[in-house]
């Protein structure tokens, strides 16, 4: 009874953490956006835009990965079962 | 299904040392890599005569072209390091297309890279600035900012590691997941067949293909040159 609780509430974390993917999905939108519209603006300077955009995609979603892997660690390996 | 999400397996033991999965895969990658850079780069002519002296130069140059943009042409050194560091972990994430499980879905593989570039940086930190120019750098411009600098200075290597390691993986673990659900939708669709021992579920075929093509080829290669990026980025601006 106990561990059914505490895995169906490491279950609901794991999908609370996921909320967290909101942030970066706005983000990278925004930067993918004003990436195009530099491009629009500037083709010759397509490649740099492209470039710095993925880094910068890359760092706005490291947010998301976090609390990717929080989850993961949640559902997989669960730290809560070991303290029963 | 039941394995989706384990880590890597241990495939034998020498002694007290557990080799698993991630350092045999590792060591593929080693010895395919040494030989397909002495079949491209055997027989070199000035003027390139065949097609895999002109790939073996395209790479080399792209790798240079990205050092010198990156770190300035001081820094020419680093370029054979960020090229290995970009194979191994385009082909570390690459091995799952062929059914192998990937060395980059490892939290220790990517977690030494990023130690690796730590060091870097704290090298070239000391070396540019001294022992006690170092420690003061952490002061700087106020002093009570000293706690936000040390964490900034660990949360550098920890974002590179957990990057790379959850994109890999959660591809992998949502590539799984999707494989059994889409193996239980044609079980209750009543579109599974046995034909002998092994068993073949209709809508298996193809669909979990599209994803692959997302999380393993072009997540992996993407996140691959982000780590090898920021490794650039991140040393470079440590020796100005």
């Amino acid at each position: 009874m106990e561990k059914a609780f505490v895995l169906g509430c490491s279950a609901v974390g794991a999908g609370l953490a996921m909320i967290a993917g909101i942030g970066p999905g706005i983000g990278e939108g925004y930067a993918v956006g004003k990436t195009i519209e530099a491009i629009a603006r500037q083709p010759e300077a397509k490649g740099d835009c492209t470039r710095t955009m993925f880094i910068g995609v890359a760092m706005a979603e490291s947010t998301g990965i976090y609390a990717f892997v929080v989850a993961l660690i949640l559902l997989f390996a669960n730290p809560f079962i070991g303290k029963l | 299904m039941n394995d989706v999400g384990n880590g890597p397996k241990v495939v034998f033991e020498i002694g007290p040392i557990q080799v698993t999965e991630t350092v045999v895969m590792g060591w593929l990658i080693i010895v395919a890599v040494t030989i397909l850079c002495l079949w491209l780069t055997h027989g070199m002519k000035k003027i390139p005569e065949k097609k895999r002296q002109v790939v073996a130069e395209m790479f080399v140059k792209f790798v240079n072209g990205m050092v010198r943009e990156n770190m300035g042409p001081s820094m020419m050194k680093f370029a054979p390091y960020i090229g290995t560091l970009l194979v191994y972990a385009v082909l570390g994430a690459l091995i799952s297309m062929i059914g192998l499980r990937s060395m980059t879905a490892d939290i220790n593989v990517t977690a030494t890279w990023a130690l690796m570039t730590f060091a870097l940086i704290t090298y070239y930190k000391f070396k540019n600035n001294g022992p006690i120019g170092y420690l003061k750098s952490f002061a700087q411009p106020v002093a009570f900012i000293l706690p936000l600098n040390i964490i900034s200075e660990i949360a550098t290597p920890a974002s590179m590691a957990f990057r790379l390691f959850g994109n890999v993986a959660g591809g992998m673990v949502i590539t799984g997941l999707l494989y059994g659900a889409l193996g239980s939708l044609s079980s209750a669709l009543g579109l599974s067949f046995e034909v002998g021992s092994f068993g073949f579920n209709v809508f298996q075929v193809g669909i979990p293909a599209v994803l692959s093509v997302y999380f393993d080829l072009f997540s992996g290669c993407i996140q691959a040159y982000i780590f090898s990026m920021l490794t650039m980025v991140n040393v470079g601006a440590a020796n100005e």
